[in-house]
């Protein structure tokens, strides 16, 4: 019964987007108010729908309704409560259909808090939202129903793939979705613009705080999903231009691009067409990407020629909506007014040469990742891109935008003055310089490489500083001036160093982890040592263990470092039964930002065991950096001009989704 | 969601009990050769997984594979002649940093012709805009004669600069 309900809960969702797709952009072109009145009600209603089916699929989850096909394959009865939930978007139908509900749901909250919108564009982005929600409903509903019953219900579900069953992994999917599916709203917003062929910096200020929001779960949706593989998948590494990361990484870059070309258009009513062209190029990536993951075409292209049934239909979707936006874009773009002139050196022209760095960089990503399919496809040859090219070819590209970024915030709107900002740049070169010789004086040795990137990482931190200090006068006032100043200071601007200084924490701890990091491979037996870094590692001894739906091989060690005992790692493995597979569980001990990580291999007769041990230096730094980004992010979406600057703004203070 | 599924094919390839990448016994024992194997390795693809090299992956052909390079180098292969035998073999799907030949010329040259391509429609893009000389902000156009004269006289006509 439940089932059912999910099933046709779904089907009036599809229903309803299709009435939200044509009747309110029907009323824009005629002007008709009750028409464009209809888009909001019905986005709302739509998610509640899509809610239901979504709330319809986790409760069959929850009760272990093997009768449903997709519990049968994923679920077990035995798997514990957090991973019955979190299943429900382990598997490609219920991930599609945490899609929809994410993209009902931004719909949903352009409806509620778009009423200060121009009527028109309301609801023409809301009929657009509503267009991509139909393709996919259709989607589900023709392809991939979650809802499906088995005619003879079997007793025990199949579990969910060991490696899923784990926290990191989630939270990963949900925090990827609400980036990928969030820059749905600033496409339908750039789309909508085409279809009006008008646009303002008032259009730029709206789009803003939705695509910030959507960059912020992406950020941290890439860097959970990073995290999760450095200390699930048992090697140590948290980065493997693998295609599925890649899949995601290309919106990132495109975002990132998008949300600082959109500073440009809210300032100075310049880059209008080149930032419509962007929203749409941002989302039709991460539909793009959906395309990637989910059509099966990254395993082979074969697999993908010998079932097409879900692939193709994605492939349509992508066509239609790509294919049909750049058309558009191609026909009325050229009716969208150019303003704003600036000077090549100027805050501007940073931006613009932000944008080049970042879009060369995500064509890059994108030739790497497609070249492969396409050759074999085409020709039949197959060649493999991995993560040496895309060092070799992404890295070049990035270093440039890291060493110019503390630049721009620097630099004035219309003409800047380079001389000027390198010379309060100073203090962030020496200190750079203080870095690198430091990291040479420390290592000795090594390659040329490492203290250059720490070089780059370490002025990208102090430029953003200076950024902040220059600001605020400090040394210049009195310090309580300069406190008063750091209040007063416009959020956004705040939030753009707090990234930005992020960012060069993130590079800091990927260089130290590239190129300073230790490394034992060896079989231990009890009561044997090794020693990394200083650190002391005893192996106890090996226990079997149980957990709920799994068995493991524990092994003890414990650390000692300057002969003190500091704690004890567990490394293990765990073999579930139901799926007959094993996970490797990595034993991880923080040194301030510094990691040791264990992880084991296979277990001799003898009661020895084979053991990887890291040390890897400032490698929390990665993430912690990412966080930091997002932090800015938070903080330049609390700016007073986003929320404010609409006449009813005092009554619905939040333009953004909920934080 | 990145290297589920190609964990998954790998581990489930080898169903029961994984071997885990590099094992301790294939570590050589002049530590030398030992890196040198081990850099090779990045640069080579486990060719039944998913984009794993064979230094992370777990499969049992990536294990051959790693011991196959050191055998190589411990008859005194260089590095390149390693890397040219497993080419011979397996083609250049080994290879995880494809050669530049000319099946793969556009991969290489496009991110760099892209950035140039790009930077320089900008700076034409700047130039035009400069030329024509409406730009508030870019080059300034001097005033001409007939300017000028106006201002003067705008200037000789307000009573306020008459002393």
């Amino acid at each position: 019964m439940i089932a059912e309900v999910g099933h046709y809960a779904l089907v009036l969702a599809l229903a309803l987007a299709l009435i939200q797709a044509t009747l309110p952009i029907a009323g824009a072109r005629l002007n008709d108010r009750v028409l464009m009145g209809l888009a909001e009600p019905v986005a709302v209603v739509q998610f509640l729908f899509v809610a239901a089916a979504f709330a319809a699929l986790t409760t069959l989850y929850v009760t272990s309704d093997f009768s449903v096909l997709n519990v049968y394959e994923n679920s077990h009865s035995a798997k514990p409560l957090l991973y019955k939930i979190t299943g429900v978007w382990g598997n490609h139908e219920g991930s599609m259909l945490l899609w929809v509900l994410i993209l009902a749901l931004f719909g949903a909250l352009v409806a509620l808090f778009g009423s200060n919108l121009p009527p028109t564009l309301r609801a023409n982005v809301l009929g657009v939202q509503a267009w991509i929600a139909a393709a996919f409903f259709l989607f589900i509903l023709a392809t991939s129903n979650p809802f499906t019953r088995i005619a003879r219900p079997p007793f025990e579900g199949r579990d969910l793939n060991p490696v899923l069953q784990d926290i990191g992994l989630a939270v990963h999917p949900p925090l990827l979705y609400l980036g990928y599916v969030g820059f749905s709203i600033s496409f339908s917003f750039a789309v909508a613009a085409l279809i009006e062929g008008r646009i303002d910096a008032a259009w730029a200020r709206w789009v803003r705080p939705w695509t910030l929001a959507a960059w912020c779960f992406l950020t941290l949706g890439i860097s959970m999903g990073s995290y999760w593989a450095y200390y699930e998948l048992g090697w140590g590494g948290w980065w493997f231009w693998d295609p599925v990361e890649n899949a995601s990484l290309m919106p990132w870059l495109a975002g990132t691009a998008l949300l600082h070309s959109a500073v440009v258009m809210e300032k100075r009513n310049a880059l209008k067409v080149w930032t419509i062209l962007l929203a749409i190029l941002t989302f039709s990536l991460s539909l793009l990407g959906t395309f990637l993951v989910r059509s099966g075409v990254l395993t082979s292209v074969h697999t993908f020629a010998s079932d097409p049934t879900r692939g193709i239909f994605i492939l349509m979707i992508l066509t239609f909506f790509i294919g049909g936006s750049l058309a558009l874009y191609a026909w009325r773009a050229s009716a969208l007014k150019q303003g704003g002139l600036f000077a090549p050196i100027s805050r501007e022209g940073a931006l613009v040469l932000n944008n080049l760095l970042l879009t060369t960089a995500c064509a890059t990503v994108f030739v790497g990742t497609l070249y492969p399919l396409a050759l074999e496809s085409l020709t039949g040859d197959k060649i493999s891109v991995g993560a040496p090219f895309f060092n070799a070819t992404f890295g070049p590209l990035f270093l440039p935008l890291m060493i110019a970024m503390p630049f721009g915030p620097l630099l004035a709107w219309k003409r800047g003055d380079l001389y000027a900002a390198a010379q309060r740049l100073t203090a962030a070169f020496v200190i750079a310089l203080l870095a690198m010789g430091v990291t040479v004086a420390i290592v000795q040795g090594g390659p040329v490489l490492a203290p250059f990137l720490i070089g780059v990482a370490v002025f990208a931190m102090a430029g953003a500083l200076i950024d902040i200090f220059e600001r605020v006068a400090l040394f210049r006032q009195r310090l309580g001036t300069s406190m008063r100043r750091l209040v007063g200071l416009p959020r956004s601007a705040l939030g753009t160093a707090i990234a930005h200084f992020g960012l060069g924490v993130c590079l800091l701890g990927i260089a130290s982890e590239a190129y300073y990091g230790a490394e034992r491979i060896l079989t231990m037996k009890p009561g044997q040592s090794v020693e990394v870094r200083g650190y002391d590692l005893t192996f106890d001894n090996l226990i079997s263990r149980a957990g709920p739906n799994y068995s493991e091989l524990v092994a003890k060690f414990t650390v000692k470092s300057a002969g003190e005992t500091i704690g004890v790692l567990e490394p293990s493995k765990r073999t579930f039964t139901a799926r007959k597979s094993s996970t490797t569980e990595a034993a991880l001990m923080s040194r301030g930002f510094s990691q040791i990580y264990l992880s084991l291999g296979d277990a001799g007769d003898d009661g020895s065991i084979a053991v990887r041990l890291y040390h890897k230096p400032l490698v929390l730094l990665i993430w912690i950096g990412t966080l930091v980004m997002v932090a800015g992010g938070v903080f330049s979406l609390s700016d007073r001009r986003l929320r404010v600057g609409a006449p009813r703004a005092a009554r619905k203070p939040k333009l953004q989704p909920a934080e | 969601m990145r290297a589920v599924i190609l964990t998954l094919a790998c581990l489930l390839a080898l169903h029961a009990t994984p071997s885990r990448a590099v094992q301790p016994d294939e570590i050589l024992p002049d530590a030398r050769l030992e890196e040198r194997a081990r850099n090779l390795s990045r640069e080579l693809r486990c060719m039944v997984c998913q984009n794993q090299s064979i230094d992370d992956s777990d499969a049992p052909l990536a294990r051959d594979l790693r011991l196959l390079v050191r055998e190589r180098l411990k008859a005194g292969d260089s590095d390149k002649q390693v890397l040219d035998f497993l080419t011979s073999r397996y083609g250049d799907f080994v290879l995880l940093n494809p050669p530049m030949n000319a099946k793969t010329f556009l991969l290489w040259v496009l991110p760099a012709g892209l950035l140039v391509a790009g930077g320089l429609g900008l700076i034409l893009a700047m130039r035009r805009r400069g030329a024509d000389g409406t730009g508030e902000g870019t080059a300034v156009t001097p005033l001409s004669a007939e300017e000028r004269k106006k201002i003067e006289r705008l200037l000789e006509s307000d009573p306020r600069l008459q002393g």
